[in-house]
C-alpha cells in the first residue's frame, strides 16, 4: 500500500492502482468516458485529468493511467483541471449535444451549454467498442478509420464485418448509445448486417447469435450440441 | 571489398584510400541534394563528366574526383558546384555553363566572374565558398563534410576519418565511458525535446529488459524543415556511426532508422550505406573484431506528422497505426515492443562521432551554459539566403537572419521568425538579439524544436500564419484525444471567423482559455504544443488580431475578406500589365489610360499587385 494525498485527504491505495481507481475507492468522483476496468489503459477522453505535484513539479495527468506513488499530492479539482474538463465536455457536446451521460457531466461541471456550434456525429471516439471487441471478445471486428477530426469507428472497408460474431458488446459498452442493435424474427441486426439467432431446442426462444455460439464452441473446443438450449432450459 | 576485421585493418584501409588521392589534384563537388537535383544538378554532373572527357582532361580530373555530394546548405543559389582544392564556388550553375567551367576553371584555373557570389551590398565578388558571408559565421562540423563526400561512397567517408570514432569507442572505451563522455558533452536531443542524450542512454543501459533498441528518428515533418534530410541524404554514414557507438554504449544489438517515405533519396542513400557498412564489417557480428554485434533496419513511415512523436513512432514500427500513448513510463524503460529503447533524432546521432573523436571537453566548449555544440537550422520564408545553416548554440537570431541569411529580401520589413516547427512560436523583432538555445527560446514562448526557422515580413498576416499552422496540425492530429482532435478544430474555426471579418471581441479570451486547456489536457506533445502559434502571435501581435476584429482590417493585406485592391491614379501609367495578368478580367482599362479594378469581380489573387512596376496597385 502507498499513501498519497488527494484533495487534501490522506488516502491509501494498493501499489499499481491508477489515481482514478484510488479516487473512486476514496469516494472522490472523477468524470470519465473512455476508461473501463475490463480494458487496457487508454487515456483518450481526457475528462479524468488531475493535477499532481511530485518532487515540487506540478503537472496535469490522466488519472485513468497514472499510477499512485508514495507521497504524491493530487488535486482533482484545481482550476487547471476544471478548465480542461470544461473544454473537453464542451467539445464533446458539439459532437453529441443530447446524450444524458454527457449532459450530466456538463451539469456537474457547471457547463450550461457548449460554446461550439454542434456538428452532430454522435460517437465521441472513446474507443470502448473497438477495445472491447479486441481485448475482451477477441475478434477485432471493428476499428478506426481515418485520423484527426475525420476519425471514426468503422467496419473493414465499410462492409459487413466478416469477423463480427454479433455479440453486441460494442453496443452495450458504448457510453453514448450510438451503436444500434435490433432483434426481430430470430435475426439480430448490428453493423448493418443481419445475424441469425439460435432457437432453443426446448422452449423455442431465440437466445444468442449463431455466430457467437460457434465462436465459443471453437474457442473452448466444445461439442456441436453445446448451446442447443438456452440458459433457462439447460 | 573484403571485411575489415580489426582496427588495424581499418586504419590500413584508410591510409590506402588516402594515398590514392593527391590533395593537390582537382576535385569537383556538385550538390546532389534534393533541392539542387530538382534544379537539374544530375544533368550538370553528367555534362561535367562528358566535357572533361571531350576536352581531354581525364588525366587531370579522375572520374572519382567528380562527386555528387550532399547538400552544402546554400539552397537559395543552387545548383552549386565547388572546385577544390581552391574552393572556387559557382552558384546557380546551368548545363550551358559547363563547357566554360571545364575549359576555363578546370583546365586553366580561370575564374568565371558571373558564376561566383556577388555581395548584394558591396557588389564585391567572392570566389571561395568559405569566404561567402552565408558560410562565414557558420561552424559546420556536421554539414561541412557534405561538400567532400560523395553521398553514395563509404570510401569518401572513411577517407575523411569516418568510423574512427567507432574504432576508438570499441577499442579504448568501456560502454559506461562512452555514455559518460556523451553526458559530459551535454549533448541535448536535436529532435525538439532537448533531453540530454547521455542520460537517455544511461537509463536505457540500466533498464531491465532484453533486447534493447536504438532508433534513429528521421520522421522530419515540420513544414519548411529539411535538416535531417540533408544529413541522411548527404552523409548517412555519420548517422550510422553514431548509432553503432550508441548501441555499443547501451548494449543493443538491434537498431532501426524510421524515415519518412517522402524522403526517397534519404531512404536510398541510407539503405546503400547500410549495405556498405555490412560489407565492410562495420555492421553485423563481431564489429572490427570487438566481439560486439549490431545491425540496423530501415523502416519507412507513411508520412503522418504524429509518427515523429516517440510513442506513435513505436506504434508505427510495431505495425499498428501511429497513435501516441500516455508516457508516464519512459521509453528508456518501455519503448519499442515494451523494451528499453533509446530514440534519438538524426542530428543527435550525427553529433556522436564528433564527441567521441574530439572529446566532451571540446564539444561543450561550443555553445551556451545550457545548450552545447552546434545546431542546424533550415532558414526559410522571407529570407534572402534560403538554406541550411549550422551555427554554434548561443548565436543570436539576428546574426542568423541578417549576417548569414542576408535579411529580408525586397527591402521589406522583418516581422517575426517562427522557430520550433508548426507548434513553435512566432518571435517578434524586439527579441532578435536573443541567443538561440533550448531554454532561451522556451522563455519566449517558442521552442528549439528540430530546427525549422521560418522568417516572416510585413506582408505576412500573423492571424493568417497562426491559422495556417493550426490547419496543418488539425490535419495531422491522430484524433485519439479530445482536446487535440476537437480543440484544434474549434480554435481554427474561430481564427477562420476572425480572418473573414466575423470575429468577436470575446474570441481572444476564448482562444487564450482554450489554448491553455488544450496544452494541459492533450495526450501527447502534438496537442500539447499545438496552440503555441496562436498564443505567441496573440502575445506579440495582439494589435493585428484586434484590427481584424474591431476594424475589420487586415493590416498586412493578406486576409481576402478584409482587403480591397484598387489602382492609385497618381501612379498608374496605363501599362496594361495588370489587365493582362488578371485571370478574371477585374482589372481593366485602355492602354496609356488609368486602369481600374472591379471589386465585385476581383478574386484577390494578388497577381496585379505582384506584377505592377509602378506601385499603383494598393491594398486597402
Amino acid at each position: 500500500m502507498v499513501t498519497l494525498t488527494m484533495d487534501g485527504r490522506k488516502i491509501e491505495a494498493p501499489e499499481g492502482a491508477t489515481l482514478l481507481k484510488a479516487a473512486n475507492s476514496a469516494n472522490i468522483e472523477i468524470p470519465q468516458l473512455c476508461s473501463n476496468e475490463e480494458l487496457e489503459h487508454y487515456g483518450a477522453c481526457r475528462l479524468c485529468v488531475v493535477e499532481i505535484t511530485h518532487k515540487n513539479r506540478t503537472r496535469i495527468v490522466a488519472s485513468c493511467i497514472y499510477e499512485v506513488a508514495e507521497g504524491l499530492e493530487v488535486n482533482t479539482r484545481s482550476e487547471r483541471v476544471l478548465n480542461v474538463r470544461k473544454l473537453v465536455i464542451e467539445l464533446l457536446l458539439a459532437r453529441n449535444p443530447r446524450h444524458p451521460s454527457l449532459l450530466k457531466i456538463a451539469e456537474d461541471l457547471g457547463v450550461k451549454k457548449s460554446r461550439f456550434e454542434a456538428e452532430i456525429k454522435g460517437c465521441i471516439l472513446c474507443g470502448q467498442c473497438i477495445r472491447t471487441c479486441r481485448e475482451v471478445v477477441g475478434v477485432s471486428a471493428i476499428g478506426y478509420e481515418g485520423r484527426g477530426i475525420n476519425k471514426r469507428v468503422a467496419t473493414p472497408f465499410e462492409e459487413s464485418p466478416p469477423d463480427c460474431i454479433a455479440c453486441g458488446s460494442c453496443h452495450f459498452v458504448c457510453p453514448v448509445d450510438v451503436i444500434p442493435m435490433k432483434e426481430k424474427d430470430g435475426v439480430r441486426n448490428i453493423w448493418k448486417t443481419d445475424f441469425p439467432l439460435q432457437k432453443c431446442e426446448s422452449c423455442g426462444r431465440y437466445f444468442a447469435p449463431v455466430k457467437q455460439l460457434e465462436y465459443f464452441r471453437e474457442q473452448y473446443n466444445l461439442p456441436p450440441e453445446q448451446f442447443s438450449k438456452c440458459t433457462h432450459c439447460r | 571489398m573484403k571485411k575489415i576485421k580489426t582496427l588495424e585493418e581499418l586504419e590500413q584501409f584508410r591510409k590506402e584510400i588516402q594515398a590514392q588521392r593527391d590533395p593537390k589534384k582537382t576535385v569537383i563537388s556538385i550538390c546532389a541534394g534534393t533541392g539542387c537535383l530538382a534544379l537539374g544538378s544530375k544533368k550538370i554532373a553528367g555534362a561535367i563528366k562528358e566535357e572533361i572527357q571531350s576536352q581531354g582532361l581525364s588525366l587531370k580530373v579522375e572520374l572519382s574526383a567528380i562527386k555528387e555530394t550532399g547538400c552544402p546548405g546554400f539552397c537559395e543559389r543552387g545548383p552549386i558546384v565547388v572546385i577544390y582544392p581552391e574552393g572556387t564556388c559557382y552558384l546557380g550553375v546551368t548545363v550551358e555553363d559547363v563547357p566554360e567551367i571545364v575549359s576555363k576553371t578546370i583546365a586553366n584555373n580561370e575564374i568565371i566572374e558571373r558564376l561566383v557570389y556577388k555581395d548584394p551590398d558591396t557588389k564585391e565578388r567572392v570566389v571561395k565558398d568559405s569566404e561567402i558571408p552565408f558560410y562565414k559565421k557558420q561552424q559546420r562540423y556536421l554539414l561541412g563534410k557534405n561538400n567532400f563526400i560523395d553521398s553514395k561512397s563509404i570510401e569518401d567517408y572513411i577517407r575523411l576519418g569516418g568510423y574512427s570514432a567507432l574504432a576508438k569507442a570499441l577499442s579504448a572505451m568501456k560502454p559506461d565511458e562512452v555514455i559518460q563522455e556523451v553526458i559530459d558533452a551535454d549533448l541535448r536531443g536535436r529532435g525538439g525535446g532537448g533531453f540530454p542524450a547521455g542520460w537517455k542512454w544511461h537509463s536505457t543501459r540500466n533498464a531491465e529488459g532484453d533486447p534493447k533498441y536504438v532508433i534513429c528518428n528521421a520522421d522530419e515533418g515540420d513544414p519548411g524543415a529539411f535538416m535531417d534530410r540533408a544529413l541522411l541524404e548527404g552523409n548517412p554514414h555519420s548517422v550510422l556511426e553514431g548509432m553503432i557507438i550508441g548501441a555499443y554504449a547501451i548494449g543493443s544489438r538491434d537498431g532501426y532508422i524510421y524515415v519518412r517515405n517522402e524522403y526517397p533519396l534519404a531512404v536510398t542513400n541510407a539503405t546503400l550505406a547500410l549495405d556498405q557498412a555490412r560489407e565492410f564489417g562495420l555492421l553485423g557480428e563481431n564489429i572490427l573484431g570487438s566481439g560486439f554485434g549490431f545491425d540496423i533496419k530501415i523502416m519507412r513511415g507513411g508520412g503522418a506528422f504524429v509518427c515523429g512523436e516517440s510513442s506513435a513512432l513505436f506504434a508505427s514500427l510495431e505495425g499498428r497505426s501511429g497513435e501516441p500513448r500516455a508516457k508516464y513510463i519512459h521509453a528508456t524503460d518501455k519503448g519499442l515492443w515494451d523494451k528499453p529503447t533509446s530514440l534519438n533524432n538524426v542530428e543527435t546521432w550525427a553529433n556522436v562521432p564528433l564527441i567521441i573523436n574530439k572529446g566532451a571537453k571540446w564539444y561543450n566548449g561550443i555553445g551556451t551554459e545550457g545548450s552545447k555544440g552546434t545546431k542546424i537550422f533550415s532558414l526559410v520564408g522571407k529570407i534572402s539566403n534560403t538554406g541550411l545553416v549550422e551555427v554554434p548554440m548561443g548565436i543570436t537570431l539576428r546574426e542568423i537572419i541578417y549576417d548569414i541569411g542576408g535579411g529580408v529580401p525586397g527591402g521589406k520589413k522583418f516581422k517575426a521568425v517562427q522557430t520550433g516547427g508548426p507548434s513553435g512560436g512566432c518571435i517578434p523583432a524586439k527579441h532578435l538579439d536573443t541567443p538561440v538555445d533550448f531554454d532561451e527560446l522556451t522563455k519566449l514562448g517558442s521552442m528549439m524544436g528540430s530546427g525549422g526557422m521560418i522568417v516572416m515580413d510585413e506582408n505576412n498576416c500573423m492571424v493568417d500564419v497562426a491559422n495556417y499552422f493550426l490547419k496543418f496540425l488539425e490535419e495531422e492530429s491522430c484524433g485519439k484525444c479530445t482536446p487535440c482532435r476537437e480543440g484544434i478544430l474549434q480554435m481554427r474555426k474561430i481564427l477562420d471567423l476572425i480572418t473573414s471579418g466575423e470575429g468577436k471581441e470575446e474570441d481572444l479570451d476564448t482562444l487564450e482559455w482554450m489554448g491553455q486547456a488544450i496544452i494541459d489536457g492533450s495526450l501527447c506533445a502534438l496537442g500539447g504544443s499545438a496552440p503555441n502559434p496562436v498564443i505567441t502571435t496573440m502575445r506579440y501581435f495582439r494589435d493585428e488580431y484586434e484590427a481584424h476584429i474591431r476594424d475589420k482590417k487586415c493590416p498586412a493585406g493578406v486576409c481576402k475578406a478584409l482587403i480591397k485592391f484598387s489602382i492609385d491614379p497618381e501612379n498608374c501609367t496605363g501599362c496594361h500589365l495588370c489587365a493582362r495578368i488578371c485571370p478574371v478580367e477585374a482589372a481593366t482599362g485602355e492602354k496609356k489610360e488609368i486602369h481600374t479594378i472591379d471589386d465585385d469581380i476581383c478574386i484577390k489573387c494578388r497577381a496585379c499587385y505582384e506584377v505592377c512596376k509602378f506601385d499603383a496597385i494598393k491594398i486597402m
